[in-house]
């Protein structure tokens, strides 16, 4: 039977959403404290170096320096990170990429103190700067951390059936290589953290701009060598995080708990735009290359796939972002024969992490390029294409798990987003009009020729060339075999029927408190407005892992209907023994009311009478996901509980006169399961759609040996309003056991697919296929990069 | 140091201040009005956006001197006794609204267009926010917010 529901569904306004209207809403920038310090950072000036000394001795005596903190200060751990502890708080032996910072000057005057900094006079002795992450494996290639004999961060293999047969059994060969480009997360809100001091032995407080709290407290703590709960963090309202506010947020906090238990005053830390861009991490360039076997009838023989991920200076979430792109290398296509290395390496670049999407962008682009260009090869149509290779109910992924836990959508979708776009026919008409003898972009001869003789000369009208194409992804929901999977909340009762709700997971801006209400609000029945999220506090709520992974609305929108329902449990069980009816009654929980046939009573009253009864009315809910395994060596094994799938089509038309590529039209159809919110969820897609076509299009952050170039937006272009004249978003909620009703997950799917959707159209609308990402006016112009380190100036 | 006057959100204030201060300071620090937000310090990303003499500015980019005898009009000054306005009342209702840090600054571009014209066509719309920059929506659900205040007659001049 289908369940009716009464608010899950519908497009409900954000529960946040006053304060944040009214400027109201408080960032961490915005709290104000007495007696507060700042913190400033020396950073390096160089990318790769032994330091030999910092010599604070022009700036000891100032009157507006309060504290210099380095890493002699640190009383526990010196490096933390996520995975490996490679990430110095301040690096104290040697430097290892652009952003690092060696020390941090307090005082109550930040303008004054940011002045002293270049008064510090540090001695470095420079060691050769690996910015090539192919070069890194290499037996001459500079190490990056000494204790490691090699630049290796992680390698995964992937081994199913007899790849070199599936080769020699295939009509068709091909080998294609791909390349994406660093992304820089680009929240519009910068890092600021404020750590205070407690009185007595309570330890410190944190307050910031945090993606995971319980995170940022277990690296603080280990770097004040404290207990955990020594240590609380509270969130600020979060102005965007996608992933990064985490490692850049966690030493942050470190840097400012340390100044602060040493000065015994709140120290607050607030970087500016330039700051942020240095020293937060990116999304990983991935350098790919795609061997593909098929046959005349379209269907997909083999695949061996090689990429190497630049990790930069520091492992950051490098080996889980990696194992995510094992796992969903060969995308949504049921292939017998795969295999798949993925090298996460060492260099002297930013160094690179979490960022929405996590892994797939950059394997969804190259495949999905692949895809349509195996199709033609075969002069078939890349629906087709898709359709013949597409996961079905029962098929065998990569990593030889079968699907059939849930409902496999990945035709649906396709169908869906291939009807509302008109694909095929436009596809079929795009391919006809491609008219490519007057005007060849792409090519070598263009660039030699960039003045047009008199023949070749351009009607304004034809300069405008239209296309479409599309992309499919299938997405492990959650973290996967990845790392531990529960999260927790706790819900509160109180006697006249609101609730409290505090949950483990935190708010990022992307909704997650208004899902996690309107769960509460269908289970019991009552009022959204009933129901106050209290933000995230580590005091208050169990370690629920990170806000990560897409994986709120399953995992703790899972919990927060565990713990409802206990509650509603014990709220039955008063109803029950109050009107002595039978205890298999279906009483009904609607409108703010408790019914059953003529017996009723309003939910206020009945937690009253509850309350009055010493009946318990509040639980902690728990949502573990069920078990998922890998095999390390063979990369075999049931990667994530569940998946969800995803088809976009990009309508674009490209300026081939300069380069411009305007996207009309992106239709977006996304299985996340039960969709909670509507709005939300619309809002999700229309973001992550804007972000991928931003990777495709626009973002370029460019490294001259191991420093970023691009370090504001005035430089660093992230999309506005102009970009984009359109986006058709459509949900198809396929059948799922897991989480709340069977709602997944939505936030980076949405990403993952745009950048091979418009580079696909890009090709129906040109003839010309690009590889390298950010297709920007040169890259579509020229086919090649025109960033400092792919150009030599002054040669021809 | 100078000494100016200037109508702030509907009421005229006087500070004396360093010549070189930047609006956004002035107003976060001197009169606690956070509400504006700062994102890159160069005018490029809009989160500080404030309306001063009936125009949408950045106020990372205008100095204490510029203040003299002007109008400035902050997003704590667009809703009156608490009661919201019918822009911010739509950036709820079309879901305009994720993270939140550039709402403020998006709301003063989107007012500034809409006191000047009160039915604007989507690609006024576009241009008037092309220097706001939103990372989490994809402006879709800011634009139909807009478009759903436009002609509504419920944008007056509230700096004054």
């Amino acid at each position: 039977m289908k369940k009716d529901f009464s608010i899950v569904g519908k497009e409900v306004i954000r529960q946040d959403g006053l304060e944040k209207v009214t400027g109201t809403a408080m960032f961490a920038d915005d709290i104000v404290l007495k007696d507060i310090l700042y913190g400033v950072m020396l950073r390096t000036t160089v990318v790769h170096a032994e330091i030999k000394s910092i010599d604070f001795s022009e700036i000891a005596d100032n009157k507006n320096l309060t504290a210099i903190i380095t890493s002699e200060d640190i009383p526990g751990a010196k490096k933390v990170g996520a995975i490996k502890k490679d990430q110095p708080i301040f690096c104290f032996d040697k430097v290892r990429t652009s952003g690092d910072v060696l020390a941090m000057l307090v005082g109550n005057n930040e303008k004054e103190i940011k002045k002293l900094l270049t008064k510090i006079k540090v001695e470095y002795s420079e060691l050769p700067i690996l910015s090539n992450s192919s070069l890194a494996m290499n037996e001459d290639a500079p190490v990056i951390h000494e204790e490691s004999s090699n630049n290796l961060i992680c390698e995964y293999p992937l081994r199913k059936g007899n790849v070199e047969e599936g080769f020699k059994n295939s009509d068709y060969v091909i080998e294609r290589s791909y390349s994406t480009s660093y992304q820089e997360h680009a929240y519009i809100e910068p890092e600021a953290v404020i750590a205070i001091p407690l009185e007595g032995n309570k330890g410190v407080k944190i307050i910031g701009s945090i993606q995971n709290p319980h995170t940022t407290r277990s690296v603080a703590a280990s770097v004040l060598g404290w207990p955990l709960a020594k240590v609380r963090v509270e969130q600020a309202e979060l102005g965007g995080s996608f992933g990064g506010k985490d490692d850049t947020m966690n030493v942050l906090a470190a840097r400012a708990s340390i100044a602060a238990v040493k000065c015994n005053r709140p120290v607050k830390i607030r970087y500016n735009r330039e700051d942020s861009i240095l020293e937060s991490y990116k999304r990983h360039p991935y350098k790919m290359k795609y061997k593909a076997g098929f046959n005349v009838d379209g269907k997909i023989k083999a695949m061996k796939i090689d990429i190497i991920a630049d990790g930069g200076a520091y492992a950051s979430m490098t080996p889980f972002v990696t194992w995510r792109s094992v796992v969903q290398a060969t995308g949504s296509y049921e292939i017998e024969n795969v295999e798949t290395n993925v090298k996460g390496v060492y260099t002297n670049n930013p160094y690179t992490g979490a960022f929405r999407g996590f892994g797939s962008p950059q394997p969804v682009f190259a495949q999905e390029s692949l895809m349509d260009e195996i199709a033609e090869e075969l002069k078939i149509s890349p629906f087709k294409l898709r359709e013949i290779n597409g996961y079905n109910s029962g098929s065998v992924t990569a990593s030889g798990q079968i699907l059939n836990s849930h409902e496999v959508t990945l035709k649906k979708v396709l169908a869906k987003a291939s009807d509302e776009s008109g694909f095929n026919d436009k596809w079929e008409k795009f391919s006809k009009d491609r008219v490519q003898k007057d005007f060849i972009i792409g090519s070598e001869q263009r660039e030699k020729e960039f003045i047009l003789d008199k023949e070749q000369f351009i009607e304004p009208e034809n300069v405008w060339r239209r296309g479409i194409g599309l992309s499919c992804s299938f997405r492990g929901c959650s973290l996967g075999a990845e790392g531990i999977d529960a999260a927790s909340v706790f819900v509160s009762l109180q006697n006249d029927g609101s609730v409290y709700l505090h949950s483990g997971l935190a708010e990022n801006g992307q909704g997650l408190r208004t899902t996690f209400s309107i769960v509460v609000s269908e289970v019991l029945g009552i009022p959204f407005e009933d129901v106050f999220y209290l933000g995230i506090d580590t005091g208050y709520v169990m370690d629920s892992g990170p806000t990560v992974a897409s994986r709120s609305t399953i995992m703790g929108g899972g919990a927060v209907k565990d713990a409802t329902e206990k509650i509603k449990r014990n709220l039955l069980d008063v109803f029950i023994e109050n009107y002595n009816i039978p205890q298999i009654a279906r009483v009904e929980f609607t409108n703010g009311m408790v019914t059953y046939d003529k017996y009723s009573m309003s939910f206020k009253d009945l937690c009253k009478l509850a309350y009055n009864k010493g009946v318990n009315i509040s639980a902690v809910g728990w949502y573990a996901g069920p078990n998922v395994d890998w095999d390390e060596e063979k990369g075999q094994g049931n990667a994530y509980f569940t998946y969800v799938y995803g088809c976009q089509v990009a309508e674009v038309k490209v300026n081939i006169t300069t380069g411009e590529v305007y996207i009309e039209n992106i239709t977006a159809v996304h299985d996340p399961g039960k969709v909670i919110n509507l709005l939300g969820a619309k809002g999700q897609v229309y973001g992550g759609v804007t972000q991928g076509a931003g990777l495709c299009l626009w973002e370029e952050l460019n490294t001259i040996d191991g420093k970023i170039k691009h370090q504001n937006f005035d430089e660093l272009l992230i999309p506005t309003s102009k970009d984009i004249d359109n986006i058709d978003v459509h949900f198809v909620e396929g059948e799922e056991e897991y989480g709340p009703w069977g709602a997944k997950s939505l936030g980076e799917p949405t990403l993952e697919l745009t950048s091979a959707a418009i580079s696909n159209a890009i090709y129906n609308a040109t003839g010309v296929r690009y590889r390298n990402l950010p297709l920007n006016l040169e890259e579509i112009v020229l086919n090649r990069k025109l960033s400092p380190a792919s150009v030599k100036r002054g040669s021809a | 140091m100078i000494q100016i006057s200037f109508i702030l959100n509907g009421k005229k204030v006087k500070l004396e201040t360093d010549e070189n201060r930047r609006l956004i300071d002035i107003l976060r620090e001197d009169f606690s009005l956070t509400g504006t937000k700062e994102g890159c310090s160069i005018g490029e990303c809009g989160a500080c956006t404030i309306i001063m003499n009936k125009l949408a500015v950045n106020s990372c980019l205008v100095l204490a001197g510029q203040l003299i005898d002007s109008e400035i009009l902050t997003i704590e000054g667009v809703s009156e006794n608490g009661k919201l306005n019918v822009l911010q009342e739509n950036f709820l209702k079309y879901g305009a609204v994720q993270c939140g840090y550039c709402t403020p600054g998006m709301i003063m571009s989107i007012y500034a267009l809409l006191l000047k014209n009160n039915n604007p066509a989507d690609e006024e719309i576009k241009e008037a926010i092309a220097g706001n920059l939103c990372r989490c929506t994809g402006y879709k659900q800011i634009i139909d917010a807009a478009r759903a205040t436009a002609d509504t007659d419920m944008i007056t001049d509230l700096s004054q």
